[in-house]
């Protein structure tokens, strides 16, 4: 299981950081999206990988093993992650679509790309 | 048990709520409201400056869970120094918002300016490093709202900018939250630091790498090279208020480099002491060289006084980096004064801008403006104090600096840049004034449509309240050089914060 969630954390980051690095706003949206998403998955593996534990403590069922718990502090910090992520992307998608409105195209710059002179100039 | 180190962070964030209630109470409701809270968070300024003035801690166990189970709000001299420097701040700059109207322009400033405190005392107050980033997060997407308040082609522009790097920095920070939550298993601060002390080697090197990218996105927030370029034009196109608040905004990186790193690498951690200040201290240098230049080769006096603010942060992250305690004295009083002058200076750069009529800030000869000598003469104070000319506090904060490096191995290099940098915004300050004040075109070839409009007085009020933090920071050097020291020694002392948080009782009884 360790090496699939590795892997899912690398491709999600490595896609992210890729769009990021987009010039137009919705693939700079999208590689923030799928940053968080690492992020999260990252958090949550911080806990170690576990599989049919409960996070909670049964203090009536007597002896407490630890080892038959899994981590329950970063499924806290996953939904507090997540939370504020979503709100940020939507903040984020709103302010992109007011300086699409603004600047006249979605170009993170607001530069005005001629595609077919491959020209690129300020807008005035 | 006194609630001291939680009315700092709760005083705003219900102050907004009842904003959000008084918003159809009309704007002279809700600039009253907002006044009240922050002229309320001044008074309380005064009494944690006095409670910490014992060297004592208050540790705030919310939800009354012990550390490092749960939440805890940690009260020391540094908490209450940089709540001081943001209510003085923040009273400053709103009474600019409401004389000007500012605050008119968009439906929610006075909420989000409120919000924008909430996120600023609880990041000074928090000793969980979670916590630091929701309240980070609050604090961001407060200055998102204000930053675009109001409109504008390039506001938009600077403010997508912005709002991405921050993003991109909270990200980063999950990420080293993660990393050091899955190597030390806390997220407490102090639980932090003594879980290092006692860390296995073959761990040493995970810690390292997430102390670093902490590094990175503390330094995101504090512009520093090469993550500053988002805040020039930030800054240059908000408004004069807003502007003015978000010189509080870079220091809350520098306070979180001193805190979490200075508390989890400091003294006590072994082979990873103090390993993050050469990079401080180097990267603070390039930073301070390259403001310097963006001071010289602005366009305009927002742009200008935006890259001073950079040169103010790069000269407080040299100081830090120094990593000595003298250092840090001498680096506190430098952030008092450079984030009370720096907002002065962004509220003057807007009276001039005003004064200038059509020709705005831009670095060419314009009309006299209305009431040009007295504006003149307090640009000319601002900016000696700005530029560390003597007599007033960017000077001795600037010796203070000097003298502490004198021991540092670095010091020649420290002294040539702080120096060089010096002069060269010396030289660009003088070239600003003699343009906008000397070089004026006569009254007769200006039409009136371009001429500016008068003075409005009351707004000048705050520019002079704040810029009065210099000759009063020189005037009381002894007592406030006093406290500094006491703040740097205390900070140093990362044992006794560890004590202080960690064998903090929980409330058993409630007395009413």
């Amino acid at each position: 299981m360790e090496w699939l969630i590795s892997l899912a954390i690398g491709v999600l980051t490595a896609s992210g950081v890729y769009l990021t690095l987009r010039a137009r706003t919705f693939p700079v949206v999208m590689g923030l999206t799928l940053l968080a998403y690492a992020v999260n998955i990252f958090l949550f593996a911080m806990g170690r990988l576990t599989v049919g534990l409960p996070a909670v403590i049964d203090k009536t069922a007597g002896a407490v093993n630890i080892a038959n718990h899994s981590d329950p502090l970063p499924q806290a910090l996953v939904l507090t992650a997540i939370v504020i992520a979503f709100g940020m992307t939507a903040f984020l998608i709103v302010l992109a679509l007011k300086a699409r409105g603004e600047l006249g195209n979605d170009h993170v710059d607001g530069l005005d790309v001629d595609s077919d002179n491959n020209v690129t100039k300020e807008v005035k | 048990m006194s609630h001291l180190a939680a009315w700092p962070v709760f005083l705003p964030l219900i102050t907004g709520f009842i904003l959000i209630l008084a918003h159809m109470g009309g704007i002279r409701l809700q600039r009253a409201i907002s006044f009240l809270a922050v002229i309320g968070l001044l008074v309380l300024s005064a009494a944690l400056i006095s409670f910490t003035s014992t060297d004592q801690y208050q540790v705030y166990l919310l939800g009354n869970w012990t550390a490092p189970f749960g939440i805890v709000l940690v009260l020391d001299r540094l908490s209450a120094l940089m709540v001081t420097v943001t209510s003085l701040l923040a009273a400053g700059s709103l009474w600019y918002a409401m004389t000007t109207d500012t605050d008119k322009k968009g439906a929610h400033f006075h909420i989000l300016f409120q919000l924008l405190l909430f996120g600023l005392n609880g990041a000074f107050l928090t000793g969980d490093v979670f916590n630091l980033f929701v309240f980070f997060e609050v604090l961001l997407l407060a200055s998102y709202g204000l930053l675009l308040h109001g409109n504008g082609r390039l506001r938009t522009k600077a403010g997508l900018h912005y709002v991405v790097i921050n993003l991109i920095g909270s990200t980063l920070f999950l990420f080293a939250v993660g990393a050091l939550y899955g190597v030390l298993g806390t997220l407490n601060i102090a639980d932090m630091a003594a879980k290092i002390a006692i860390a296995p080697q073959e761990d040493l090197g995970v810690i390292a790498a997430a102390g670093l990218l902490l590094l990175v996105v503390f330094g995101v927030k504090a512009a520093m090279f090469p993550l500053y370029l988002w805040m020039p034009s930030a800054y240059a196109n908000t408004s004069a208020p807003v502007a003015a608040m978000f010189a509080i905004m870079t220091k809350v990186g520098i306070y979180s480099i001193i805190r979490i790193h200075g508390t989890i690498f400091g003294t006590e951690a072994g082979e990873l002491a103090f390993y993050y200040a050469p990079w401080v201290l180097g990267l603070g240098l390039i930073t301070l060289f390259l403001a310097a230049l963006g001071v010289m080769a602005a366009r305009g006096l927002r742009e200008q006084v935006a890259y001073l603010v950079l040169a103010s942060v790069a000269t407080l992250l040299v100081g830090v980096g120094l990593m000595s305690q003298a250092a840090l004295s001498a680096t506190l009083y430098y952030l008092i004064h450079s984030t009370l002058i720096a907002g002065a200076m962004f509220l003057l750069a807007d009276i001039i801008l005003k004064g200038r009529g059509s020709y705005e800030d831009r670095f060419e000869s314009g009309p006299a403006m209305p009431n040009a000598i007295l504006i003149g003469s307090i640009f000319m104070v601002a900016a000696i104090a700005m530029t560390g000319m003597p007599p007033l506090s960017g000077f001795f904060g600037k010796v203070l600096i000097l003298s502490a490096a004198l021991d540092d191995s670095w010091f020649a290099i420290i002294t040539t840049v702080v120096l060089v940098a010096g002069l060269i915004t010396i030289l660009s300050m003088a070239r600003t004034g003699s343009l906008i004040f000397y070089k004026i075109l006569p009254e007769e070839s200006v039409p009136a449509s371009d001429r500016g409009e008068p003075l409005n007085r009351m707004a000048f009020i705050a520019v002079i309240g704040l810029l009065l933090a210099s000759p009063i920071l020189v005037v009381f050097a002894q007592p406030i050089t006093a406290f500094t020291e006491a703040t740097a020694n205390q900070a140093f002392n990362s044992v006794a914060y560890i004590n202080a948080v960690l064998s903090t009782p929980a409330v058993t009884e409630v007395n009413n």
